[in-house]
């Protein structure tokens, strides 16, 4: 009896190990720029390339930044989210980086889709993306009053995720 | 011979500026002495796109610009371990193929270890546990048995 009790020990804690390894999702990484400020940028507006929005215009308010491309497939799957969302809570301030994409390929994109963007930068080198630590896109970050990174969601916002994570977070920051 | 390594050095430095005084500034990658240190570097990164490539070895389209990032980096002056930290604060520790000795990884570092020594501690309770019996002298009863089995095994030849 007693023999049988050291495989049987090793077996249910590989089974642990590897039960807690299945629940894993190794795509979505912790983000260490979470409760940092947001890396300084100052980027053209994809609507008006003239005009430049940089981290510090947006210090006292909470805002969400979606990372979103024309060429993004699972960015279809939360385009209608956001747009949905832009409608309903006009007070919920959306911005979108356009993350290594052609102007006119995004123009065309919002055009299809609807734009629930205030303004979207465009990221076409990718190198504020590569600040934000961006991975895979689409993500969102939410960011504080005081320009700092609260949440870090990668992939697409689901209905889900935005009324049981986004929207209580950013309402709680006073959005 | 670190002379002699010193003089190719600055002899290709030389070459070099020739170039860059002849033509506009030649892509950097085309500079075989960089792009060794920055594979260098890019081989100890890991891609976070498809997570079991390094950075130097992948073909997406963020490793592409990361390699960029590198050269560029290492054309400024920086250090090889600026750069990883420049990696570290934006993707995390998970970058680093070659993690860094930390609590969160004592585990890690430290975990071939333990294993070894629980290994060491049952092999020796295992031999321990099996002092060689000594064996009973044999009777004669024994010895009149044996005699008999073989003489049996004779006549059977």
């Amino acid at each position: 009896m007693r023999k049988g009790i050291v495989p049987l020990a090793v077996f249910i804690v590989l089974v642990v190990f590897l039960g807690i390894g299945l629940t894993l999702k190794p795509r979505e990484l912790p983000s260490p720029l979470i409760d940092k400020p947001l890396p300084a940028f100052s980027l053209p507006q994809l609507s008006e390339p003239q005009k430049a929005l940089s981290a510090r215009d947006m210090l006292g308010k909470v805002w969400m930044l979606n990372v979103w491309a024309s060429w993004c497939v699972a960015c279809r799957i939360e385009h209608p989210v956001l747009v949905e969302l832009s409608r309903t809570d006009p007070s919920i301030l959306i911005y979108g980086l356009n993350y290594k994409d052609k102007r006119d390929d995004a123009l065309k994109w919002l055009a299809r889709g609807g734009n629930p963007y205030r303004a979207s930068l465009s990221d076409t080198q990718g190198l504020v993306g590569i600040d934000l630590g961006v991975y895979g896109v689409p993500e969102t970050f939410i960011i504080d009053k005081q320009g700092v990174i609260r949440h870090k969601q990668i992939g697409p916002i689901t209905p889900e995720v935005l009324q049981d994570t986004i929207l209580p977070l950013m309402r709680k920051l006073g959005a | 011979m670190r002379k002699y390594f010193l003089w190719l050095v600055l002899c290709c430095a030389a070459l070099n500026m020739g170039r860059l005084a002849a033509q506009e500034a030649p892509t950097l990658a085309k500079d075989p002495a960089l792009e060794a240190r920055m594979m260098g570097i890019a081989q100890e990164l890991r891609c976070l796109v498809c997570q079991n490539e390094t950075i130097a070895a992948s073909q997406a389209d963020l490793a592409v610009d990361l390699r960029e990032q590198i050269r560029e980096k290492l054309q400024q002056g920086e250090t090889p371990a600026e750069i990883r930290k420049f990696m570290v604060d934006r993707y995390g520790e998970f970058v680093l193929y070659k993690p860094r000795l930390s609590s969160r990884t004592l585990l890690l570092w430290g975990g071939p270890f333990v294993l070894l020594l629980v290994g060491l501690g049952v092999l020796w309770r295992t031999v321990r546990q099996q002092p060689p019996e000594p064996e009973a002298p044999m009777t004669a009863q024994d010895e009149e048995h044996a005699r008999e089995l073989l003489g049996i095994a004779k006549e059977r030849e």
